[in-house]
């Protein structure tokens, strides 16, 4: 999906809109929690306006946001390649990777946030800082006016330590920070928070699609919708395991009739996706049964729509984040079969709302218990819907930033 | 009929604070359990239920969910599940209780309490938010309406959470049809209501059915 038709179905999306997947109840919440902060000011700051999860969230946060009455105000940092190319370095190292940058690129960065503290404004009576790339803003809060706070989206569970050492000290003078997991929490001497990541339910990727169109995504890409479909969704990435994926399948083929989609993209621009891609193919053989589909970014219906279609949904990651495909399967009311890793298990309640799995002989097991046995699987995916409604959709992070602004308030 | 005092509508809305505290085997869970705040044993035990109110198969709390899923102790899972948090008015003693299952099962089973689990336990607590709306009800049909139109998290707080509130083996609902209108028949169908074996939506009607039964006269007082 082009961030042009983000932008444009994210403005269409009004607080009402909700209330037919939430209930007009948790509507009336977030007004009267909203009507609470009346006259207060909220500033989002990161380091981009378009493309990656965290402007995509904003783009939806920010107008529901406007839509409750509260003052907000949506700023992005600037800087040279040369600033981006060390926030690239540390969000790599933040995930636990090297970091082989000389020291004089802690001096550059600071000299890039001092560049934009001159620029920026700061005088909101909430601002939220996302990410590391802007994190040294916090140098522009004056006297200890106004609340501050630091959400973090990426994997801090095994940070670095040289780039932890230098961001740590920022991160502590902030009232309190966000995290995705309790396992990327740090011993920061602050409050720490929960915010899980969330869908959009009414974006192209999530919203209800009509049958014929389902049909016609299955047709388009020669799967038989009479036969059960197995689905992974995720980049060919080898921290994906497609191969594995791939072996359960094959498993499974043994006893049960199937199909297997493995869709996704990263492998036009990035070479180990498409080194992962070839051996995906390799390994599928000629099997007309497995169906490889390497999509462009601009293809949320169609992945709307093989999750729609499928029997079953796989993920059997070997490292995760939060996993949102994970979200977007059970969203749409789908069996699912996952890796016990990351953020998974937090959205995958073993025999509650999928099932969990260790390796490719037991995710082959869970996927032929769950075909053969329709009704279960269609239980765990009742409950999954709901445990998404209730948990990780957008409209329930814009209540838990409504709260924490309230808890703040009422602190003081 | 019109009470004595009005029914308040509270909107309420939870944080999670990330504590500092990490069980890896159950040796450690029972020694977290022990030292953790009592917002903390909140979180994982009446927040959980409210939170995963939609399974109404076995999910009683997060301390018995792990120890099944991660430490494959499905007995122990069994006992600490059973714990009601309806018999319990302080967190004082539904941890007391928690404490002496599972330091029971350690001093069993010394070896098998010092195992890895698969995954780690972290100790999470609530931060509670009430809000006050400008809605009350007078009378039942009015109760009846906001009732209707209630999100989760207040139907969770006016129904679930409110015992610690009250510190009576009660709820908010249940308290004014007794006091404020008199109405003992209905606050007892309402109060035995299971919400183990029901959602919040399906609470919600049972409560609205009771109340319906009750203006048609089918209740005495």
């Amino acid at each position: 999906m082009s961030q042009t038709q983000t932008q444009a179905e994210a403005r269409v999306n009004k607080l009402d809109d909700y209330a037919a997947v939430l209930g007009s109840g948790e509507i009336a919440d977030l007004r009267a929690l909203a009507a609470r902060l009346a006259g207060r000011t909220v500033q989002m700051v990161n380091s981009t306006s378009v493309g990656g999860g965290v402007a995509e969230m904003l783009i939806r946060i920010v107008p529901l946001m406007c839509e409750l009455n509260v003052c907000i105000r949506w700023d992005v940092i600037t800087g040279g390649d040369d600033f981006f190319a060390i926030t690239k370095a540390f969000h790599n190292a933040l995930h636990g990777g090297r970091f082989d940058l000389p020291d004089e690129s802690f001096k550059t960065f600071l000299a890039y946030t001092e560049q934009n503290r001159a620029r920026m404004q700061f005088d909101a009576d909430f601002t939220v800082i996302h990410d590391p790339q802007p994190a040294a803003l916090i140098d522009a809060r004056r006297n200890h006016a106004g609340h501050w706070i630091w959400r973090c989206h990426i994997d801090l569970s095994n940070p670095n330590e040289r780039v932890w050492r230098f961001l740590a000290p920022y991160v502590s003078r902030y009232d309190a920070a966000i995290f995705s997991s309790p396992a990327f929490a740090q011993p920061l001497g602050i409050p720490q928070y929960l915010f899980y990541p969330s869908i959009d339910p009414l974006s192209e990727k999530n919203r209800e699609l009509a049958p014929e169109f389902v049909s016609a995504t299955l047709q388009r890409f020669g799967i038989d919708a009479a036969r059960p479909i197995l689905t992974q969704i995720s980049r060919f990435d080898r921290l994906k395991d497609p191969v594995g994926v791939l072996r359960a399948y094959q498993s499974v083929k043994r006893y049960l009739d199937c199909q297997l989609v493995l869709a996704g993209g990263g492998a036009a621009d990035d070479p180990e996706g498409e080194a992962v891609l070839a051996e995906v193919r390799e390994a599928a053989g000629t099997d007309p049964d497995v169906h490889i589909l390497d999509l462009p970014p601009w293809s949320a219906l169609e992945i709307n729509a093989l999750q729609r279609a499928s029997t079953i949904v796989i993920q059997k990651s070997l490292r995760e984040g939060f996993g949102l495909t994970v979200t977007e399967a059970l969203w749409k009311r789908k069996p699912v079969v996952a890796s016990a890793v990351g953020g998974i298990p937090t959205q995958v309640i073993h025999k509650h709302t999928g099932l969990l799995a260790h390796s490719v002989e037991g995710t082959a097991y869970q996927i032929r218990f769950l075909l053969s046995n329709p009704a279960i699987a269609q239980r765990l995916g009742e409950r999954g819907h709901e445990h998404v409604r209730e948990h990780f959709l957008i409209t329930s992070n814009v209540r838990r930033y409504l709260t924490l602004f309230l808890h703040f308030q009422n602190a003081a | 009929m019109r009470a004595a005092e009005p029914f308040q509508f509270v909107t309420a809305s939870y944080l999670v604070r990330i504590g500092n505290q990490k069980a890896a085997s159950l040796l450690e869970l029972s020694k977290g359990i022990e030292d953790c705040s009592d917002a903390s044993i909140f979180y994982h035990t009446f927040q959980s239920l409210g939170r995963h109110h939609f399974l109404t198969e076995g999910f009683s709390n997060d301390f018995a969910q792990w120890v099944l899923a991660s430490c494959n102790r499905p007995a122990l899972a069994e006992r600490l599940a059973s714990l009601d948090i309806r018999d319990y008015v302080s967190l004082a003693d539904l941890r007391g209780d928690l404490r002496r299952i599972l330091g029971d099962s350690c001093a069993e089973n010394p070896r098998e309490a010092q195992q890895a689990a698969f995954e780690m336990f972290y100790f999470c607590e609530t931060v509670e938010e009430e809000v006050p709306t400008d809605r009350r009800a007078w009378t039942l049909e009015e109760l009846r309406d906001g009732l209707k139109e209630m999100g989760h998290a207040s139907l969770q707080f006016h129904f679930l959470t409110s015992r610690l509130r009250l510190h009576l083996r009660t709820n908010d609902f249940s308290r004014w049809f007794a006091k404020d209108l008199a109405l003992k028949e209905l606050a007892r169908q309402v109060d035995q209501i299971d919400i183990y074996t029901n959602t919040l939506d399906s609470a919600r009607t049972r409560i609205i059915q009771f109340i319906d039964r009750c203006i048609a006269g089918e209740f005495r007082a």
